[in-house]
């Protein structure tokens, strides 16, 4: 059988994305000063989810652009544009006319979007309108939390399912330290100890022995200390 | 507990079953090895073995192993404190090869207050390993001379005395005694806890140590600190991470304070917290944390009739 897809448009709020903030208009500003025609280009995957990269964010800061150059008395071409994702040749190549005479480009997508672009249009600037955050999700309305720190060796399994990698602040292996205060991390009042949280979750699958064991230090060869990491598909490799 | 593992004075007389006292001799913000010989000084006769602190709060001061030297200069037996938040395995390693080279003979494994503490939050903190893993490796090169890497290690070891911090007033509080135990399995020979001030919390944690029979495990010494004035105690509650400073101790040291006797009675305070710690089964010893103020160990020590210290 089919697996039912949830309604997908309806709970984009389940969505683990990578999540990016917007950077100060002063910095936006600052890059984009002395270029004629620019295109800000929105992407349509995750920070559309997050509301700082989709085609609305496209729309408020070519207008904040364009304010701001005619405050100053300077002429600038504003285009707009947005693709469903920046990551993908395919959904970038069409572009192409687009931005084919503008003197830079204001990718609002994560650096991995802003690197295709990077590549795809070596002749044409590109910057950086965001700054990627993380790889996370809204854990309410309008507020994201650090899920996943991509170390290419997952350990859910064994913590209950919750990550102390990217969500403790010194990524310890062995429980909590000895800040954790009512469920409060030593380094701020505003995030969960997830090893409290996940002794809680242990506790409550009756799992607690799994937190006597004495874990070995963590193998950081698949981790982004050894960036930059590939990963192949072999069957998906075209044959050349 | 019997095979003396380090040389160190510490271990020696740990193990003759002695109570020990050990206390706190931070590096200073510098270059100046005269601050750590008159710190030296100061101390020399009143403890057992001083803690070189590495970094604490994260803030940059002398390397806990050069002042460790110094210290040992001035004939006094240090304690290393080394934290996994500045170096990597490979840092650490190092570091541990050339401490001992340089002589010193006990190790306390922390994992480093996280460097968003300290007077350069942007800083990358490293915390390659935590400390339980930072134990084992210590271990590991002592007794199976072999690197984190499992690689041999063909020349001399390093042989510490090796020690770890616990915290009974952190959460959850049930996993405190079993933390205790994984750094014991791990390898610590001696633990020293946080500053103590809730004394009947302390003791529901020792309780809990000794049915599982850690403190015949490992020597476990008991953490104080003098506060020195209603605000100090007031930053202990609130800013220190994992702190637990109770209502009556506040209460007290701010009637104090009003009346500008805020060093007496904080000094009064440690005095009882060490009369009633020693009492508890398993407190093997005391560690003192004056922290910046090493002029208050030498009174605490001498008024505790812990002085003069016994010879081994």
């Amino acid at each position: 059988m089919k697996p039912a897809l949830h309604n997908f448009q309806n709970k984009k709020r389940q969505f683990l994305m990578i999540v990016a903030a917007s950077k100060p208009f002063q910095e936006i500003k600052q890059m984009l000063s002395g270029f004629k025609k620019v295109c800000v280009l929105g992407c349509g995957s995750c920070v559309t989810i997050c509301h700082t990269g989709g085609e609305k964010q496209v729309a408020e800061l070519a207008a904040q652009i364009r304010l701001a150059a005619k405050l100053e008395g300077r002429q600038v071409e504003v285009l707009e544009d947005s693709t469903l994702r920046q990551c993908e040749w395919e959904f970038i190549d069409d572009i192409k006319e687009i931005i084919k005479d503008c003197d830079a480009v204001l990718s609002i997508a994560c650096g991995v979007g802003v690197q295709y672009m990077a590549e795809r249009f070596p002749r044409i600037r590109i910057f950086p309108g965001v700054n990627t955050t993380f790889m996370g999700g809204p854990t309410e309305q309008g507020i994201f939390w650090e899920r996943c720190a991509g170390c290419g060796n997952c350990i859910l399994a064994t913590t209950g399912g919750l990550c102390p990698v990217s969500r403790c602040a010194k990524s310890l292996m062995n429980g909590p330290c000895g800040g954790s205060q009512n469920g409060k991390c030593e380094v701020s009042q505003e995030t969960p100890c997830v090893w409290n949280q996940i002794y809680d979750q242990l506790d409550t699958q009756q799992l607690l022995a799994t937190m006597e064991t004495i874990v070995p230090p963590k193998d950081w060869t698949t981790g982004m200390e050894n960036h930059p990491r590939k990963m192949v598909i072999e069957h998906l490799v075209m044959k050349k | 507990m019997t095979d003396n593992k380090s040389g160190s004075n510490l271990e020696k007389l740990l193990r003759s079953g002695k109570f020990a006292v050990t206390a706190e001799l931070g590096p200073p913000r510098g270059a100046d090895r005269s601050v750590i010989e008159k710190k030296a000084s100061i101390l020399k006769g009143y403890g057992d073995a001083f803690n070189i602190t590495d970094c604490q709060t994260a803030v940059v001061r002398m390397s806990s192993i050069a002042a460790g030297r110094i210290v040992l200069d001035a004939g006094v037996e240090p304690i290393i404190q080394m934290t996994c938040r500045d170096r990597n395995r490979i840092a650490i390693q190092s570091d541990l090869l050339g401490a001992a080279a340089l002589g010193a003979k006990n190790l306390l494994c922390l994992t480093g207050d996280h460097q968003k503490f300290g007077d350069h939050p942007m800083a990358k903190g490293v915390f390659d390993m935590d400390s339980i893993n930072l134990i084992h490796m210590v271990k590991t090169l002592r007794d199976e001379k072999k690197f984190q890497s499992g690689q041999e290690l063909k020349a001399s070891e390093p042989r510490f005395f090796i020690g770890a911090a616990e915290n009974p007033f952190a959460d959850p509080f049930k996993f405190r005694a079993i933390r205790l135990a994984k750094k014991i399995t791990a390898g610590a020979d001696f633990i020293q806890t946080q500053i103590i001030y809730n004394v009947p919390k302390f003791k529901e944690w020792m309780k809990m140590v000794a049915d599982m029979g850690l403190h015949e495990k490992a020597f476990i010494l008991a953490g104080v600190a003098p506060l020195k004035s209603a605000g100090m105690a007031k930053h202990m509650k609130h800013n220190v991470p994992g702190m637990d400073v109770p209502d009556e101790v506040m209460n007290r040291m701010t009637t104090a304070s009003a009346a500008k006797k805020g060093k007496e009675e904080g000094i009064k305070i440690c005095l009882e917290v060490i009369e009633q710690v020693r009492e508890i089964k398993g407190v093997a010893g005391v560690h003192i944390m004056a922290v910046e103020w090493e002029e208050a160990v030498p009174e605490i020590v001498q008024q505790a009739r812990l002085y003069p210290r016994p010879a081994v």
